[in-house]
Protein backbone atom coordinates (compact mmCIF):
# COMPACT_ATOMS: atom_id res chain seq x y z
CA UNK A 1 0.00 0.00 0.00
CA UNK A 2 1.18 3.14 -0.69
CA UNK A 3 -0.42 7.09 -0.14
CA UNK A 4 -0.25 8.88 -3.93
CA UNK A 5 -0.55 12.58 -3.99
CA UNK A 6 -2.41 13.16 -7.57
CA UNK A 7 -1.92 17.10 -8.32
CA UNK A 8 -4.50 18.32 -11.04
CA UNK A 9 -3.27 21.40 -13.23
CA UNK A 10 -6.17 23.86 -10.96
CA UNK A 11 -3.63 22.58 -7.87
CA UNK A 12 -5.84 20.88 -6.17
CA UNK A 13 -4.86 17.96 -4.65
CA UNK A 14 -5.86 14.34 -3.81
CA UNK A 15 -4.24 11.83 -1.80
CA UNK A 16 -4.95 8.23 -1.82
CA UNK A 17 -3.99 4.96 -0.74
CA UNK A 18 -3.30 2.84 -3.91
CA UNK A 19 -2.80 -0.87 -3.40
CA UNK A 20 0.03 -2.43 -4.22
CA UNK A 21 0.41 -4.19 -7.53
CA UNK A 22 -2.30 -1.34 -9.36
CA UNK A 23 -0.71 1.35 -11.09
CA UNK A 24 -0.62 5.15 -10.82
CA UNK A 25 -2.88 5.23 -13.40
CA UNK A 26 -4.99 2.74 -12.07
CA UNK A 27 -5.40 4.23 -8.79
CA UNK A 28 -6.43 7.42 -10.06
CA UNK A 29 -9.35 5.88 -12.27
CA UNK A 30 -10.67 3.55 -9.92
CA UNK A 31 -10.87 7.29 -6.88
CA UNK A 32 -12.17 8.91 -10.20
CA UNK A 33 -10.03 11.63 -9.99
CA UNK A 34 -10.63 13.63 -12.68
CA UNK A 35 -7.31 14.51 -15.46
CA UNK A 36 -6.20 10.96 -16.45
CA UNK A 37 -8.39 9.62 -19.52
CA UNK A 38 -6.31 6.58 -19.89
CA UNK A 39 -8.06 5.82 -22.91
CA UNK A 40 -6.21 1.99 -24.38
CA UNK A 41 -7.15 1.56 -20.96
CA UNK A 42 -3.46 0.73 -19.43
CA UNK A 43 -1.59 -0.81 -22.33
CA UNK A 44 0.73 1.76 -23.21
CA UNK A 45 -0.73 2.54 -26.11
CA UNK A 46 -2.31 6.39 -25.81
CA UNK A 47 -0.28 8.37 -23.63
CA UNK A 48 -3.36 9.93 -21.80
CA UNK A 49 -2.45 9.09 -18.69
CA UNK A 50 0.57 11.29 -18.82
CA UNK A 51 2.03 12.65 -15.97
CA UNK A 52 4.62 14.58 -14.22
CA UNK A 53 6.71 12.92 -11.20
CA UNK A 54 7.73 15.17 -8.85
CA UNK A 55 11.46 15.64 -9.28
CA UNK A 56 13.00 13.94 -5.90
CA UNK A 57 10.65 11.07 -7.30
CA UNK A 58 11.69 10.32 -10.71
CA UNK A 59 14.89 8.61 -10.47
CA UNK A 60 13.16 6.31 -7.50
CA UNK A 61 10.52 5.21 -9.45
CA UNK A 62 11.13 2.42 -11.69
CA UNK A 63 12.31 3.28 -14.83
CA UNK A 64 10.60 3.07 -18.24
CA UNK A 65 10.51 0.18 -20.50
CA UNK A 66 10.68 0.41 -24.22
CA UNK A 67 8.13 1.69 -25.28
CA UNK A 68 7.14 4.22 -22.92
CA UNK A 69 8.96 7.03 -24.61
CA UNK A 70 7.57 6.64 -27.87
CA UNK A 71 4.33 6.94 -26.36
CA UNK A 72 5.40 10.13 -24.30
CA UNK A 73 6.42 11.96 -27.83
CA UNK A 74 2.59 11.99 -28.32
CA UNK A 75 1.52 13.51 -25.09
CA UNK A 76 0.47 16.64 -24.74
CA UNK A 77 3.52 18.69 -23.22
CA UNK A 78 6.01 15.96 -22.10
CA UNK A 79 8.97 17.53 -20.14
CA UNK A 80 12.12 15.12 -18.44
CA UNK A 81 9.50 14.04 -15.68
CA UNK A 82 7.15 12.88 -17.75
CA UNK A 83 5.71 9.76 -17.36
CA UNK A 84 2.63 6.96 -18.13
CA UNK A 85 0.94 6.63 -15.10
CA UNK A 86 -0.18 3.23 -16.87
CA UNK A 87 3.48 1.86 -16.25
CA UNK A 88 4.14 3.11 -12.76
CA UNK A 89 3.23 0.04 -10.52
CA UNK A 90 2.61 0.92 -6.95
CA UNK A 91 4.60 -0.56 -4.12
CA UNK A 92 5.47 0.41 -0.63
CA UNK A 93 8.52 2.54 -1.87
CA UNK A 94 6.37 4.64 -3.67
CA UNK A 95 4.60 5.50 -0.37
CA UNK A 96 4.62 9.23 -0.42
CA UNK A 97 4.92 10.06 -4.15
CA UNK A 98 3.50 12.78 -5.80
CA UNK A 99 2.49 13.12 -9.53
CA UNK A 100 0.92 16.15 -11.20
CA UNK A 101 -1.59 15.71 -13.89
CA UNK A 102 -0.88 17.67 -17.25
CA UNK A 103 -3.36 20.51 -18.49
CA UNK A 104 -4.97 17.99 -20.34
CA UNK A 105 -4.64 14.79 -21.83
CA UNK A 106 -4.60 15.20 -25.48
CA UNK B 1 -28.58 8.12 -50.31
CA UNK B 2 -27.23 4.65 -49.50
CA UNK B 3 -30.35 2.37 -47.66
CA UNK B 4 -29.34 -0.35 -45.81
CA UNK B 5 -30.51 -2.24 -43.32
CA UNK B 6 -28.16 -1.25 -40.11
CA UNK B 7 -25.33 1.57 -40.19
CA UNK B 8 -22.89 1.11 -38.22
CA UNK B 9 -20.23 3.57 -37.14
CA UNK B 10 -17.02 2.33 -36.21
CA UNK B 11 -15.12 -0.65 -37.60
CA UNK B 12 -13.34 -2.21 -34.76
CA UNK B 13 -13.50 -5.49 -33.54
CA UNK B 14 -16.89 -4.90 -32.30
CA UNK B 15 -18.45 -3.37 -35.03
CA UNK B 16 -16.94 -6.41 -37.74
CA UNK B 17 -18.17 -8.83 -35.64
CA UNK B 18 -21.47 -7.20 -35.18
CA UNK B 19 -21.80 -7.35 -39.66
CA UNK B 20 -21.62 -10.91 -38.68
CA UNK B 21 -24.01 -11.34 -36.57
CA UNK B 22 -26.73 -9.34 -38.56
CA UNK B 23 -25.24 -11.17 -42.15
CA UNK B 24 -26.41 -14.49 -40.56
CA UNK B 25 -29.85 -13.12 -39.93
CA UNK B 26 -29.76 -11.95 -43.36
CA UNK B 27 -29.32 -7.89 -42.48
CA UNK B 28 -27.35 -5.93 -44.86
CA UNK B 29 -24.92 -3.22 -43.02
CA UNK B 30 -22.93 -0.15 -44.23
CA UNK B 31 -19.55 0.28 -42.12
CA UNK B 32 -18.35 3.83 -41.59
CA UNK B 33 -14.98 4.54 -40.16
CA UNK B 34 -12.75 7.47 -39.83
CA UNK B 35 -9.40 6.21 -39.87
CA UNK B 36 -8.48 4.51 -43.18
CA UNK B 37 -8.83 0.23 -42.19
CA UNK B 38 -10.39 -1.47 -40.27
CA UNK B 39 -9.54 -2.89 -36.87
CA UNK B 40 -10.26 0.30 -34.45
CA UNK B 41 -7.95 0.41 -31.50
CA UNK B 42 -6.25 -3.13 -32.35
CA UNK B 43 -5.27 -1.91 -35.78
CA UNK B 44 -4.38 1.72 -34.32
CA UNK B 45 -2.94 1.48 -31.08
CA UNK B 46 -1.98 -2.30 -30.58
CA UNK B 47 -1.39 -4.32 -34.28
CA UNK B 48 1.39 -6.26 -32.78
CA UNK B 49 0.62 -6.37 -28.86
CA UNK B 50 -0.70 -10.10 -27.91
CA UNK B 51 -4.12 -10.09 -26.88
CA UNK B 52 -4.99 -13.19 -24.86
CA UNK B 53 -9.06 -13.68 -23.76
CA UNK B 54 -10.60 -13.93 -27.17
CA UNK B 55 -12.47 -16.82 -26.54
CA UNK B 56 -11.16 -19.84 -27.78
CA UNK B 57 -7.74 -17.72 -29.91
CA UNK B 58 -5.36 -18.68 -26.50
CA UNK B 59 -3.11 -15.54 -28.16
CA UNK B 60 -3.31 -13.30 -30.96
CA UNK B 61 -2.37 -9.62 -32.11
CA UNK B 62 -4.64 -6.88 -32.60
CA UNK B 63 -3.95 -7.27 -36.76
CA UNK B 64 -4.84 -11.05 -36.54
CA UNK B 65 -7.78 -10.49 -34.65
CA UNK B 66 -8.57 -7.82 -37.48
CA UNK B 67 -7.52 -9.85 -40.58
CA UNK B 68 -10.03 -13.34 -38.99
CA UNK B 69 -12.62 -11.10 -38.72
CA UNK B 70 -12.43 -9.99 -42.01
CA UNK B 71 -12.52 -13.02 -43.28
CA UNK B 72 -15.44 -13.92 -41.44
CA UNK B 73 -17.42 -11.51 -42.74
CA UNK B 74 -16.39 -11.46 -45.88
CA UNK B 75 -19.72 -13.69 -47.15
CA UNK B 76 -21.21 -10.78 -46.69
CA UNK B 77 -19.64 -8.36 -48.90
CA UNK B 78 -20.53 -5.63 -46.73
CA UNK B 79 -19.23 -1.77 -47.94
CA UNK B 80 -16.91 -0.12 -45.40
CA UNK B 81 -16.84 4.04 -45.90
CA UNK B 82 -13.21 4.82 -44.77
CA UNK B 83 -11.78 8.07 -43.89
CA UNK B 84 -15.46 9.34 -43.35
CA UNK B 85 -16.67 10.35 -40.01
CA UNK B 86 -20.60 10.39 -39.46
CA UNK B 87 -21.57 13.81 -38.80
CA UNK B 88 -25.20 14.57 -38.17
CA UNK B 89 -27.71 12.37 -37.64
CA UNK B 90 -31.63 13.23 -37.69
CA UNK B 91 -35.09 11.10 -38.53
CA UNK B 92 -37.14 11.36 -40.97
CA UNK B 93 -40.60 9.12 -40.88
CA UNK B 94 -39.33 6.97 -38.58
CA UNK B 95 -36.06 6.17 -40.17
CA UNK B 96 -32.58 7.28 -39.58
CA UNK B 97 -30.68 9.57 -41.65
CA UNK B 98 -26.84 9.70 -41.33
CA UNK B 99 -24.96 12.08 -42.79
CA UNK B 100 -20.86 12.18 -42.72
CA UNK B 101 -18.08 14.53 -43.06
CA UNK B 102 -17.71 14.03 -46.73
CA UNK B 103 -21.34 14.66 -46.85
CA UNK B 104 -22.17 10.86 -47.90
CA UNK B 105 -26.18 10.29 -46.79
CA UNK B 106 -27.43 6.91 -45.48
CA UNK B 107 -31.05 5.75 -44.20
CA UNK B 108 -31.60 2.80 -42.24
CA UNK B 109 -34.07 2.14 -39.35
CA UNK B 110 -30.75 0.96 -37.29
CA UNK B 111 -27.94 2.56 -36.21
CA UNK B 112 -24.93 0.53 -34.29
CA UNK B 113 -22.88 2.51 -32.88
CA UNK B 114 -19.44 0.75 -32.07
CA UNK B 115 -17.25 3.60 -31.91
CA UNK B 116 -14.84 2.60 -29.44
CA UNK B 117 -13.43 5.76 -27.39
CA UNK B 118 -14.34 7.89 -30.13
CA UNK B 119 -12.65 8.50 -33.53
CA UNK B 120 -9.03 8.87 -34.13
CA UNK B 121 -8.14 11.90 -35.40
CA UNK B 122 -4.53 13.63 -35.82
CA UNK B 123 -2.99 15.58 -32.44
CA UNK B 124 -2.54 19.15 -32.85
CA UNK B 125 -0.40 21.42 -31.74
CA UNK B 126 -1.28 22.93 -28.22
CA UNK B 127 -0.32 26.86 -28.98
CA UNK B 128 -3.20 28.77 -29.07
CA UNK B 129 -1.73 30.54 -32.29
CA UNK B 130 -1.41 27.43 -34.14
CA UNK B 131 -5.04 27.60 -34.74
CA UNK B 132 -5.20 30.20 -36.44
CA UNK B 133 -2.74 28.74 -39.25
CA UNK B 134 -4.64 25.41 -39.41
CA UNK B 135 -5.44 24.19 -42.77
CA UNK B 136 -3.34 27.18 -43.90
CA UNK B 137 0.29 26.92 -42.70
CA UNK B 138 0.31 24.07 -40.00
CA UNK B 139 -1.46 20.92 -41.46
CA UNK B 140 -1.35 17.05 -40.01
CA UNK B 141 -1.32 15.62 -43.39
CA UNK B 142 -0.23 16.45 -46.40
CA UNK B 143 -2.51 15.64 -49.08
CA UNK B 144 -0.42 17.85 -52.28
CA UNK B 145 3.19 17.82 -51.65
CA UNK B 146 3.80 20.16 -54.37
CA UNK B 147 2.07 23.21 -51.79
CA UNK B 148 5.72 22.72 -50.41
CA UNK B 149 7.79 22.54 -53.24
CA UNK B 150 11.04 25.61 -52.55
CA UNK B 151 9.54 26.56 -48.38
CA UNK B 152 10.52 26.39 -45.87
CA UNK B 153 8.81 23.88 -43.59
CA UNK B 154 9.42 22.69 -40.38
CA UNK B 155 8.74 19.01 -39.26
CA UNK B 156 7.51 18.20 -35.91
CA UNK B 157 7.51 14.26 -34.68
CA UNK B 158 9.76 11.37 -34.37
CA UNK B 159 7.86 8.46 -35.67
CA UNK B 160 7.09 7.43 -39.23
CA UNK B 161 5.05 9.88 -41.02
CA UNK B 162 7.90 12.71 -39.67
CA UNK B 163 10.55 10.67 -40.71
CA UNK B 164 8.97 10.23 -44.26
CA UNK B 165 7.84 13.01 -45.04
CA UNK B 166 10.88 15.35 -43.68
CA UNK B 167 12.83 12.47 -46.18
CA UNK B 168 10.24 13.50 -49.02
CA UNK B 169 10.38 17.05 -48.88
CA UNK B 170 13.90 17.09 -48.77
CA UNK B 171 13.74 16.90 -52.47
CA UNK B 172 12.02 19.71 -53.35
CA UNK B 173 11.85 21.66 -49.95
CA UNK B 174 13.97 23.38 -47.24
CA UNK B 175 13.42 20.98 -44.04
CA UNK B 176 14.04 20.97 -40.40
CA UNK B 177 12.88 18.22 -38.83
CA UNK B 178 12.51 18.69 -34.70
CA UNK B 179 12.13 16.15 -32.37
CA UNK B 180 12.12 16.32 -28.32
CA UNK B 181 14.29 13.90 -27.93
CA UNK B 182 17.37 12.17 -29.62
CA UNK B 183 15.81 9.00 -30.25
CA UNK B 184 13.46 8.76 -32.95
CA UNK B 185 10.60 5.50 -32.83
CA UNK B 186 10.18 5.57 -36.77
CA UNK B 187 12.07 3.14 -39.47
CA UNK B 188 15.98 3.12 -38.64
CA UNK B 189 16.06 2.63 -42.60
CA UNK B 190 14.42 6.24 -42.76
CA UNK B 191 16.83 7.48 -39.85
CA UNK B 192 19.69 6.24 -41.50
CA UNK B 193 18.66 8.10 -45.15
CA UNK B 194 17.96 11.41 -43.37
CA UNK B 195 21.10 11.23 -41.46
CA UNK B 196 22.93 11.12 -44.43
CA UNK B 197 21.05 14.26 -46.17
CA UNK B 198 21.88 15.96 -43.10
CA UNK B 199 25.47 15.28 -42.99
CA UNK B 200 25.59 16.54 -47.20
CA UNK B 201 23.76 19.83 -45.60
CA UNK B 202 20.57 18.79 -47.48
CA UNK B 203 18.22 18.75 -44.19
CA UNK B 204 18.67 20.35 -40.67
CA UNK B 205 17.55 17.91 -37.35
CA UNK B 206 17.09 19.20 -34.20
CA UNK B 207 16.39 16.99 -31.63
CA UNK B 208 15.44 17.51 -27.35
CA UNK B 209 13.66 21.03 -28.86
CA UNK B 210 9.82 21.39 -29.13
CA UNK B 211 7.77 24.04 -30.42
CA UNK B 212 7.47 27.35 -27.91
CA UNK B 213 5.56 29.99 -29.73
CA UNK B 214 5.42 31.20 -33.89
CA UNK B 215 5.58 34.28 -34.79
CA UNK B 216 3.69 35.93 -38.14
CA UNK B 217 0.94 37.76 -39.23
CA UNK B 218 -1.13 36.42 -42.31
CA UNK B 219 1.80 33.42 -42.61
CA UNK B 220 3.54 31.81 -40.43
CA UNK B 221 7.24 33.81 -40.62
CA UNK B 222 9.26 32.14 -37.91
CA UNK B 223 8.71 29.66 -35.32
CA UNK B 224 10.23 29.66 -31.63
CA UNK B 225 11.72 26.16 -30.29
CA UNK B 226 13.15 25.53 -27.18
CA UNK B 227 14.94 23.20 -25.47
CA UNK B 228 15.15 21.69 -21.97
CA UNK B 229 17.41 24.04 -20.92
CA UNK B 230 15.26 26.91 -22.17
CA UNK B 231 17.17 27.58 -25.01
CA UNK B 232 15.58 29.21 -27.89
CA UNK B 233 16.08 28.97 -31.30
CA UNK B 234 13.90 30.73 -34.33
CA UNK B 235 13.88 29.08 -37.81
CA UNK B 236 12.43 31.27 -40.55
CA UNK B 237 9.04 28.33 -41.47
CA UNK B 238 6.74 28.90 -44.43
CA UNK B 239 5.11 25.99 -43.28
CA UNK B 240 4.68 23.40 -40.41
CA UNK B 241 4.29 19.75 -40.30
CA UNK B 242 3.24 18.51 -37.12
CA UNK B 243 2.92 14.28 -36.72
CA UNK B 244 2.20 13.36 -33.02
CA UNK B 245 0.00 10.81 -33.67
CA UNK B 246 -3.78 10.10 -33.39
CA UNK B 247 -5.76 10.56 -30.04
CA UNK B 248 -8.93 9.49 -29.43
CA UNK B 249 -11.97 11.53 -29.53
CA UNK B 250 -15.82 11.33 -29.08
CA UNK B 251 -16.77 13.97 -31.19
CA UNK B 252 -19.97 14.56 -32.53
CA UNK B 253 -21.70 11.48 -31.14
CA UNK B 254 -21.91 13.74 -27.75
CA UNK B 255 -24.67 15.99 -29.17
CA UNK B 256 -26.87 13.49 -30.49
CA UNK B 257 -29.34 13.72 -27.57
CA UNK B 258 -28.42 10.12 -26.32
CA UNK B 259 -28.42 9.52 -22.96
CA UNK B 260 -24.17 9.72 -21.40
CA UNK B 261 -22.31 8.35 -18.95
CA UNK B 262 -18.55 10.20 -18.66
CA UNK B 263 -18.11 9.89 -22.70
CA UNK B 264 -19.71 6.79 -22.42
CA UNK B 265 -23.69 5.81 -23.78
CA UNK B 266 -26.30 4.19 -21.60
CA UNK B 267 -27.92 0.79 -23.18
CA UNK B 268 -30.73 -1.41 -22.35
CA UNK B 269 -28.99 -4.63 -21.14
CA UNK B 270 -31.80 -6.56 -23.40
CA UNK B 271 -30.77 -5.14 -26.98
CA UNK B 272 -27.98 -2.47 -26.12
CA UNK B 273 -30.80 0.17 -27.40
CA UNK B 274 -30.36 3.54 -26.13
CA UNK B 275 -32.43 5.82 -25.08
CA UNK B 276 -33.79 6.29 -28.88
CA UNK B 277 -35.57 4.00 -30.37
CA UNK B 278 -33.53 2.36 -33.28
CA UNK B 279 -30.13 3.49 -31.80
CA UNK B 280 -27.69 1.12 -30.38
CA UNK B 281 -24.16 1.42 -28.63
CA UNK B 282 -22.28 -1.52 -28.59
CA UNK B 283 -18.17 -2.46 -27.34
CA UNK B 284 -16.38 0.67 -25.23
CA UNK B 285 -18.75 3.09 -26.17
CA UNK B 286 -21.35 1.78 -24.45
CA UNK B 287 -22.17 1.26 -20.68
CA UNK B 288 -24.46 -0.57 -18.05
CA UNK B 289 -24.58 -2.30 -14.67
CA UNK B 290 -21.52 -4.56 -14.93
CA UNK B 291 -19.94 -3.25 -18.21
CA UNK B 292 -16.55 -4.50 -18.81
CA UNK B 293 -14.71 -2.86 -21.79
CA UNK B 294 -13.61 -6.36 -23.43
CA UNK B 295 -14.00 -7.63 -26.76
CA UNK B 296 -15.91 -10.17 -26.01
CA UNK B 297 -18.51 -8.11 -24.42
CA UNK B 298 -18.41 -6.29 -27.58
CA UNK B 299 -19.27 -9.67 -29.34
CA UNK B 300 -21.91 -10.59 -27.34
CA UNK B 301 -23.35 -6.91 -27.31
CA UNK B 302 -24.22 -7.32 -30.76
CA UNK B 303 -25.22 -10.02 -31.04
CA UNK B 304 -27.92 -9.04 -28.65
CA UNK B 305 -28.70 -5.57 -30.96
CA UNK B 306 -28.99 -7.28 -34.33
CA UNK B 307 -32.15 -9.03 -33.16
CA UNK B 308 -33.66 -5.59 -32.05
CA UNK B 309 -32.48 -4.56 -35.89
CA UNK B 310 -33.87 -7.63 -37.27
CA UNK B 311 -37.19 -6.99 -35.75
CA UNK B 312 -37.27 -3.07 -36.71
CA UNK B 313 -35.97 -3.61 -40.16
CA UNK B 314 -38.09 -6.59 -40.92
CA UNK B 315 -41.65 -5.66 -39.02
CA UNK B 316 -43.74 -7.98 -40.96
CA UNK B 317 -41.36 -11.28 -40.35
CA UNK B 318 -40.87 -13.17 -37.28
CA UNK B 319 -37.09 -13.68 -35.97
CA UNK B 320 -36.20 -17.37 -35.89
CA UNK B 321 -33.32 -17.91 -33.81
CA UNK B 322 -30.82 -20.48 -36.04
CA UNK B 323 -27.25 -22.40 -35.24
CA UNK B 324 -24.68 -21.46 -38.19
CA UNK B 325 -23.87 -25.62 -37.20
CA UNK B 326 -27.25 -26.68 -38.53
CA UNK B 327 -29.17 -23.99 -40.35
CA UNK B 328 -29.11 -24.28 -44.21
CA UNK B 329 -30.80 -20.70 -44.40
CA UNK B 330 -27.43 -19.48 -42.37
CA UNK B 331 -25.54 -21.67 -44.27
CA UNK B 332 -26.80 -20.45 -47.71
CA UNK B 333 -25.85 -16.73 -46.60
CA UNK B 334 -22.35 -17.71 -45.41
CA UNK B 335 -21.90 -19.39 -49.56
CA UNK B 336 -21.26 -22.77 -47.76
CA UNK B 337 -22.37 -25.75 -50.18
CA UNK B 338 -24.08 -28.20 -48.33
CA UNK B 339 -25.26 -31.87 -49.35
Amino acid sequence: MAKITYIEHSGKSHTIDVKNGLTVMEGAVQNDIPGIDADCGGSMACATCHVYVKEDWFNKVPSKTEGEDDMLDQAFEPKTNSRLSCQLIVSDEMDGLIVSLPEKQA
Amino acid sequence: MIKTDVIIIGAGPTGLFCAHQLGVIGLKCEIIDNLDKAGGQCIELYPDKPIYDIPAIPECTGEELTKNLLKQIKPFETNFHFNERVQEISNENNKWVVKTNKNKVFTSPNIMIAGGVGSFEPRKLLLKEAEKYEGKNIFYSVSDKNKFKDKKVSIFGGGDSALDWALELSKISKVTLIHRRDEFRGAPHTLGEIKKLEKEGKLTIKTQYQLDSIEGDKNIKFINIKNNEEKVLKIETDYVLSFFGLIMKLGPIAEWGLNMDNKTITVDTENFQTNKKGIFAIGDICTYPGKLKLILSGFHEGALASVECFKRARPNEKYRFQYTTTSKDIQNLLGIKTK
